[in-house]
Parts: structure tokens; sequence; C-alpha cells
């Protein structure tokens, strides 16, 4: 167990010291833009120009700056908006939990469709339902999820008026889920039949058979669990997808998520807001694969702490 | 039911693979009986066929392999004709059977004492602590040493002559007739080679079961079997005691194998290793399997698959050159 | 002759109860030998897998429709008569009623034109918002996203490569130190760094005017360092992980003994066994560049306007999106097309070569 809580720590570690390499890069790259991320198109009155000077201490050197931007951060502090005026952490605490639902449904969808799109086609081997998942999760593959998006936004909002375009007042989340969740689906879907498929090969379920044990039971106790190993170390990379992907779709629905929220500050070059969006958003992802992490040991016991 | 011959009488079988290259004959007419206690080993190169047969008789073949001809039969009852929850009692039940790799044989994300309580559960009415006692029983049994300690660790955890141990442990605790065994030291150091033999013929005597102990080691094979069978391209080549296939072979590939290894019957003589290659089962010859690498091979060799003929009351071969050496004999004494 | 009785009562085959010709047990030629013993071809690994490839009906559609694609992006600018930014006029004059074409439709003035007697290619997909045809858009623009997914996985290609044969070579402290780097770098989002990068990029690049680079626009440097900078790790991990297990070999170690130098044992023995496994790699790597790519596009961080890439007009595309839904539909099923062939065929080539599928 000692070894177990060292592991952790070590991991929780490498993790902050990513998050703190995140900061430093976003924070010295947005200051490497001549003139600053200060340098606006439009002329800002006397007034606040020095209120922005007042808040972000752009008089004492570039390191100091950003000690205190990191202490602000850690208060909570995320800056304020330079297209209009509001502070980010409001703007972050009304957009976050639209994405989060959005983003929470999609990784639940990819991951058990997926699982079990996989699983089939594995068990019917080049029988029908294998060929058609293959042929479907191969399609989607290739579709990036933006023009699927706009497809199903095209298709089912405009043309056949099934589900209502996104609004204040109607939240449908189906169509951006599905958009969401068609890519991580699909690759899930074959690393599922890849890993089953290789399971079903090896000798200890030569062994299960030998010892006289059930064919749904070697498939369910002794592959799966076998097979699910390498579907859960996909679950990391799936969920920093989904984030980077929530952008475009969120845009693609206007929804008016976080995801969007950042396209709009690239758009309007507002860098106070790019630069917060991007170290929240990285965090969360350095957090979603620490947790992914110190979960695949709770499936493969083989695991070496190192 | 009661009234059968043999525990075990596996009576020309035939096994094929029918792969995208074509159908890979890998057993050809294979016959032997098996009784109770008794140890009969099955001998020969990588690729003989010696595994397969095993499998055959267990039915756990790859999908793309099948028993195309002959019949076995356990105490009188063919199972090639069984239901697969017939089998399924069978397997573990009636007969078992441990393989050649311990490591990749046992399931990595299963604890030790999760599997053995799995077979007992599956052929046994005990659950539970029961279960677990019995598991505990049959690690003892096997020489494991802290058994408790053991069943609650992983495969990977474990050296590979205790994993083995478990594999012997696990196929014992439902006391079938029968155990199997593919090749069960060759993955082995000879230090723990040597135990585990002694452990298996230990086993023997308490249990009394009977044994199949496949190999391509004559010398483990001399100290076991009371029958030994010799294989090659899927067929069998030889049959008879340890002491008549040892000093007296008649077929020409037992003499090949025993002339390139050292034994006591070649001590002050050169080893002659037999040369060619191994066949392949993809295009079984018309004639004898072991002709091409023969230098006995004679015309006749190359267009018949030479018939099992009786040497003595324990020895039987199927080889062309007994017949020749036998005529010659009799036109001798004629003259 | 002697005939015994077994147990069972069946005569007891003995040697001597056979009838057979006595010349049959002349001994057999090695000639006759050899004719029973007929083993498999061998070929060399290269030659196997291609032909196992060949086999593969996916795979070779999939190759087929690359080499249409890459021609039809070569010819088709020498056959067309419109630049992708030229907004078409008529006789010198602008052709305001141009916009937004149907495919092969032609405007008032170009109907006109006909009329009088003049030739006027025809507008295979139609035109845009700005009266440009849309053919030769969709064109470049994959033009533009095919060259920047395959110069971005040859950057991600030798980085990876130098990098990882270097760290797997030399082991030790040097391999950790550089796989602590990789571990690093690994863990940062790669996305948002692009983004990020890009950003910044955009504001402080200044390109040679007139330039090829220049018309790409500062955005696609950016995409191309980012990959520099970030995408070689995968890469890196294969190529040190191959080189790991090739370097125990006997045959490496033959030639250290004889005195080879380090590079030259890396270069002759180690790289062409990861071969396959690097063609393999890099073939899926430039759908993932290509995706990237018209990410950033879509988000509009991509190629500078006018040149289009396949991202870029999917995004124009939303715009009217009702109205002339084939504005997305063009670009949209070229990169599909691209994406999967390359796709499948990425896959077939590592079921064809991978050593473990030879059952």
């Amino acid at each position: 167990m000692e070894k177990l809580t060292r592991y952790i720590i070590k991991r929780v570690l490498l993790a902050v010291l990513t998050v703190f390499i995140i900061c430093a890069l976003t924070f010295f790259l947005m200051h490497a833009i001549p003139g600053g991320p200060f340098n606006r198109e439009k002329a800002l009155s006397a007034t606040t120009i020095a209120a922005l000077n007042a808040r972000y201490n752009l008089d004492k050197p570039l390191p100091e700056q950003f000690l205190i931007y990191v202490r602000e951060l850690l208060k909570g502090d995320f800056g304020v908006s330079l297209k209009n005026g509001r502070e980010i952490g409001t703007i972050i605490k009304e957009s976050f939990p639209i994405s989060a639902k959005l983003g929470l449904l999609a990784v639940t969808v990819a991951l058990t469709c997926g699982t079990v799109f996989g699983c089939l086609a594995a068990l019917t081997r080049n029988r029908l339902p294998d060929r058609l998942i293959v042929f479907f999760s191969t399609l989607f593959t290739a579709v990036p999820s933006f023009i699927f998006a706009t497809l199903l936004l095209l298709v089912f909002s405009i043309q056949l008026g099934w589900v209502p375009v996104w609004s204040a007042t109607s939240h449908s989340y189906i169509l951006p889920v599905i958009a969401l969740a068609a890519y991580p689906m699909a690759y899930t879907t074959r690393l599922a039949k890849t890993s089953m498929l290789d399971a079903l090969d090896q000798d200890y379920i030569r062994t299960a058979r030998a010892k006289g044990v059930h064919r749904w039971k070697i498939i369910f106790k002794h592959a799966l669990r076998n097979s699910l190993i390498p579907v859960i170390t996909y679950a990391g990379p799936e969920i920093a997808y989904i984030i980077t992907g929530s952008m475009v779709i969120e845009t693609v629905f206007t929804v008016g998520g976080i995801g969007s929220q950042f396209v709009l500050a690239i758009t309007n070059r507002d860098y106070t807001m790019i630069m917060a969006t991007t170290i929240f958003l990285a965090s969360l992802m350095v957090i979603a694969n620490l947790i992914c992490d110190l979960l695949y040991k709770a499936v493969d016991p083989r695991i070496q702490y190192d | 039911m009661d009234n059968y011959e043999h525990l075990l009488s596996v009576q020309d079988l035939h096994t094929s693979f029918f792969t995208a290259n074509g159908e890979v004959q890998a057993v050809n007419g294979v016959s032997f009986n098996l009784d109770k206690g008794k140890v009969l080993g099955i001998v020969g190169e990588s690729g003989s066929g010696k595994s397969v047969t095993a499998y055959s008789i267990m039915q756990i073949l790859a999908e793309t392999g099948r028993i195309t001809k002959g019949s076995v039969l356990y105490k009188g009852d063919d199972l090639t004709k069984w239901s697969e929850k017939q089998m399924s009692a069978f397997r573990g039940g009636g007969c078992s059977i441990i393989f050649q790799d311990p490591m990749t044989s046992l399931n990595p994300v299963f604890t030790v004492g999760n599997q053995i309580e799995e077979a007992i559960k599956l052929h046994t009415k005990m659950r539970g602590k029961q279960a677990t006692a019995r598991a505990l029983e049959m690690l003892k049994l096997v020489g494991i040493n802290e058994p408790e300690k053991r069943l609650k660790q992983y495969p990977f955890e474990l050296s590979g002559g205790m994993r083995q141990r478990i594999m012997i442990a696990m196929a014992l605790v439902c006391e079938p007739d029968i155990l199997i065994a593919d090749e069960p030291t060759t993955a082995l150091d000879v230090t723990i080679q040597a135990q585990i033999l002694e452990l298996m013929q230990d086993l023997q005597k308490k249990l009394g079961m009977a044994i199949i102990m496949i190999t391509h080691d004559l010398g483990v094979i001399a100290e076991l079997c009371d029958e030994i069978i010799v294989m090659y391209g899927g067929r069998v080549c030889e049959r008879g005691t340890a002491d008549e296939i040892f000093y007296n072979p008649h077929h020409e590939y037992t003499r090949g194998l025993l002339r390139s290894i050292p034994n006591a019957g070649n001590m002050k003589q050169r080893l002659v290793p037999i040369s060619g290659t191994p066949i392949n089962m993809l295009n079984m010859p018309k004639g004898c399997a072991f002709c091409p690498r023969c230098d006995a091979a004679m015309k006749i060799c190359l267009e018949q698959v030479p018939e099992e003929l009786t040497i003595n009351d324990s020895h039987k071969a199927s080889c062309w050159v007994n017949v020749r050496d036998a005529m010659m004999q009799k036109k001798e004494v004629q003259e | 002759m002697d005939i015994k009785y077994d147990a069972n009562g069946m005569p007891k085959k003995s040697p001597l109860s056979m009838q057979i010709d006595l010349s049959k047990f002349d001994k057999a030629t090695d000639e006759e030998k050899r004719q029973q013993d007929v083993m498999s071809q061998s070929t060399t690994f290269f030659r196997d897998g291609m032909k196992r490839l060949m086999k593969n009906p996916l795979a070779v559609i999939s190759m087929i429709l690359l080499v249409v694609i890459i021609v039809t992006i070569i010819v088709v600018p020498m056959i067309v008569p419109y630049g992708y930014s030229e907004i078409l006029s008529v006789n010198g004059r602008r052709d305001k009623g141009a916009k937004n074409m149907p495919p092969f439709t032609y405007s008032e003035m170009e109907q006109e034109y006909i009329a009088n007697g003049g030739t006027r290619f025809p507008h295979i997909f139609g035109t845009d918002e700005q009266s440009r045809d849309y053919f030769v858009r969709v064109i470049y623009g994959t033009r533009v996203s095919l060259a920047v997914g395959f110069f971005a996985s040859i950057i991600v290609l030798l980085i990876g490569m130098i990098y990882g044969s270097i760290s797997g070579y030399m082991g030790g402290r040097v391999d950790l130190i550089m796989m602590r780097i990789v571990d690093i770098i690994y863990s940062l989002p790669d996305m948002l760094m692009v983004i990020l990068l890009s950003v910044v990029f955009k504001e402080t690049i200044k390109l040679p005017a007139g330039s090829a680079l220049s018309a790409l626009g500062p955005n696609m440097i950016s995409l191309f360092i980012v990959f520099g900078l970030l995408y070689w790790v995968g890469m890196a991990r294969l190529i040190r992980g191959q080189i790991l297990s090739i370097k125990e070999n006997d045959y490496v170690l033959a030639a250290k003994a004889i005195g080879a130098k380090s590079g030259r044992i890396i270069r002759r023995h180690i790289l062409p066994n990861c071969i396959s496994v690097i063609i393999i790699s890099t073939a899926l790597q430039i759908p993932s560049a290509i995706f990237t790519e018209s990410y950033l596009s879509f988000i509009g961080l991509g190629v500078q306007a006018p040149m289009p890439s396949l991202g870029s007009l999917a995004n124009y595309a939303r715009e009217g999106l009702q109205s002339y839904p084939y504005k997305l539909v063009f670009p949209a099923l070229m990169i599909c097309l691209i994406v999967l062939s390359l796709n499948l065929l990425g896959d077939g080539m590592r079921d064809a070569f991978d050593p473990k599928l030879k059952r």
C-alpha cells in the first residue's frame, strides 16, 4: 500500500508541474505578442487603460507579473475579459456547467457504446453484425467532428426540423452529444474489438476452456477484464479530444458553453480570455488524465508502480 | 456403460485445421488405449501432432480445427458425439490438461485462488469457505509453501516452477480420471523440471489417475511411462514399453532420434542428427511421412503408408524396413 | 507362415503376412525422396507483405483512390481556366451575378456570352459567395490539406526518428532523461498549445511577401512549428521501442564486434527493421494532421484567405447552409475520401506486414 501512495503522490506532483508549465507557457506566449495582450484595435478610454494597468500590474517586470497572475489564479481570480469587461471567473462559472454536461454525456456514450459494439463485433466475427459495425466505425473515424455536426444540424434541425436549434429556453443535447461522441465511439469500438479478439486468442482462455468453463462465462469473465485495459488507457486522450472537440461543436450548434466562449475569444482577440480559458481547459485535461491513470491501476494488477 | 475395455480409447483419429492456406492435416490416423492408473508417453518433434491429439481428446481445438474422422471413447462412450454441456463437465472433471507455458496459461488479472476455486465450483458442489479450504488442500498437496498467502497472489508474482505447480493443482483439484500433461517441463529450468516430474509421479501414486505425458524429451519419458508412442507427421510410428523403444527400436525415425541424442546406448559414438526439416502438413505425401528424411528409404516407402505390425507382445511398429528384414530372414531360413 | 491371433481374435499382423513385390524394397534415390518433400516457398518479408496487401480489396481501392486524387489535383488546374482566388468576369467585366451558383449553372452574363458564340468552362461545383469557381477552390483546398498533412507528417517522422533512435540506442541515463522530456511534452494538451501558438504567431511572424509561405499564411507555419515541437513524441516512443528490442539482437552485436560505429549500426541494421512500423505510422499520421489543419481552419486559425483549405471551405459554407448545402458537401466529401483511404491503406498495411498474423 505504501508503494501505491508513493505512486499517487508522484503522479499528482507531475500533474501540478504540468499545469504550472502550461500556465507559464500561456502567460509568456501571450506577452510575446508585440504590444502585449492588451494591444487593442480600437482605442480605449484613459480610465479603462488605467484600470487595466492597475488590475494587471503592467508596470511591473514580466516575471513578477507572472507570479502575481498565478497567485490571483489560485485565489480564483481569472482576470477580466477584454471584450466586455466582465469577470472571466463569472463567465466560466456560467458556461462551464453546460459544457460539463455535454462532455460527460459524450464520454459516457462513447465509452459504453464503443465497448459494447466492439465486443459485439469481436464475438460475431465476420458475420453481419461485425461487418456493419466495422463499416460504420471506419466511416466515423474519417469524418471530422465539425463537419458531422454541421451536417447533423443541416439535416435534423434545419431541413427536417425534428430537433430544435439550441436557444436560451430549449436545450437539446442530443445532436451535440452525437456529433461529439461519434469519433471517440468509433475509435473505442475498433479498439475494443481488437483487444477482445486478442484476449480470446490468449493461452489462458484455452486453460479456461480446458477447465470446463462455459462459453459465455469465458467471454464475460476471462476475456472482458483483459480487453477493457486498452480501452481504459484510451479514456484519457478521449477526454482531451472531447474537450477540444466541444469547442467546435458548441460553435456549430450555438451552445453557450465554455468551448464556444473560447472560440469567440480567439476570433475577437480577447487575450485575457484566451489565457484564462486555456489554463482552465488544460488543467481539466491534466486532471482527467491523472484520474484515468489511477483508474487504470485498479483494473490491471500487473502495472508496476515506478 | 460400466463395461468398458479401456478408460480412454482413441481410434483412428484424424484432425485437420482448415486455414486460409488450405487443410493442415495435423493428425492422420492415431490410435491408442489408456487404462486406469497407467502412464502413456507421447514422443515426437514439434509439429508431429502430439498436442493436437491431446486437444482433440479434450475438444479444445482452435476455431479452424475439427476432428474429421475416428472416435474417442471415454469409458466406452464416444465423446466426439457429445453435446457441449457434456464436454464442459468432462473438461476438468473427467479429464484435465496442463500446458507448456504456465505464465501465459494463467489469467493475469485474477488471483490464483480465484482461478482454482473456479474449477472447484464448476465440477463440485463446494462453495465459499469449503471451496477455499479445498483449494488450500490442493496447494499443500503440490508442495507450495505458504499456501494461504499464495491464494491471494497474482500469477506474475510467482516463479515459473510455482506457476506450474498451480496449474497442476488446478487440474487435479476435481480428481479427474485422466491428466494430460502437454510438455509440462519444457519451459522450466532443468532443476525445476526434475522437481515437477517427481511431483507428478508422487501425485499419480496418491491419486491414481492415468496420465498422458506429451514431450519431445526422451529422458523424461523413460522415467515415468508404462507405454510410449512415437509420433511423426501426425501418425504413430512405433509403440511399446520404454525398454522396447529404447533398446529395441523398430522404426527408422526412432532410431534416428536415439542416434541424435546422448544416451547410455551410444556413449562411445558420434551423435548423428536427423537430416532435413519437419514435414509440411499442408501436403501430406502418399507414402510414409518420414521418407524424405530417412536414410533407409525404399521405393515402397514412397508409395504406401506402412501398416502397423506386431514385433512382439509389447511392441508394434509401422515401418517397411521391418517387413524387408522379416522377408530377408525368411529367405535365409529357406536357403 | 505363422499367423498369430491377439486377444480380440484378430489376426496379428506380423511382418511376414504381407504379400509384396520384392523389387519395392530397393532403396529409394535422393531424387525420389526430394519429390515427396514439398516445402513452402520462402520469400522475403517485403514481397510477402506486398502480396498480402494486394489481396486486400479495401487497401487496393484506397491506393487507387489516392492516386486518382493526386493526379486530379495536379492536372485540374491545368485544364480548368479559373484561378482559386479569381472573381469571375466575362469579357473583362466583373460578373456580379455569379454568386453562389449551384453546380453546372451559368450566370446571366455567362449565358449571354455563350449565346453570342463564346465558350465557357462549366462550373462543376458551382460558385461561392465571392463569385469564385468552387471546383477550383476545392481542388486547391485539397492540395493545401494534403500538402500540409504530408509535410507535417514528414516533420514528425524526421524529428521522432532521430530523437527516438538516439535515445533508444544510447540507453542508460541519456535515454532516461530524454524519455522524461518526452513524458512531459506528451502530457501537454496539444490542441490547446497549437491554438495558442497559432494565435501568437499570427501577430508576431512577418513573412516575406509573395513567397509560397506567405500565401499559406503564418497560421500554417505555426502549424508546422507546433508539429515539430509537440507531435513527434509518439513516433519517438515507437522508434525507441523498436530499437530497444532490436538492439539486443545478435547481428547488432556482431556488427559492433567488427568495429562498426554507432551511426552506421543505427542506419544499416536497426532502421531497416523499423521501416514497416515507420511507414504505417506515417500513413496514419497524415489524416491526423489533416484533421488538425481543418479544425484550425474551422476556428479561423487556418490558412490565410484567399487560399482555400478544405477546413476553411467547410467553415465558410456554414453561412447560408440551408440555401447552398453543396458548399459544405463537396469539401466534406473530399476530406472524408482522403482520410478514409489513408486510414484503410494504413490499416491494410499494418495487417499485411504484421509478422504476428502469419499463422
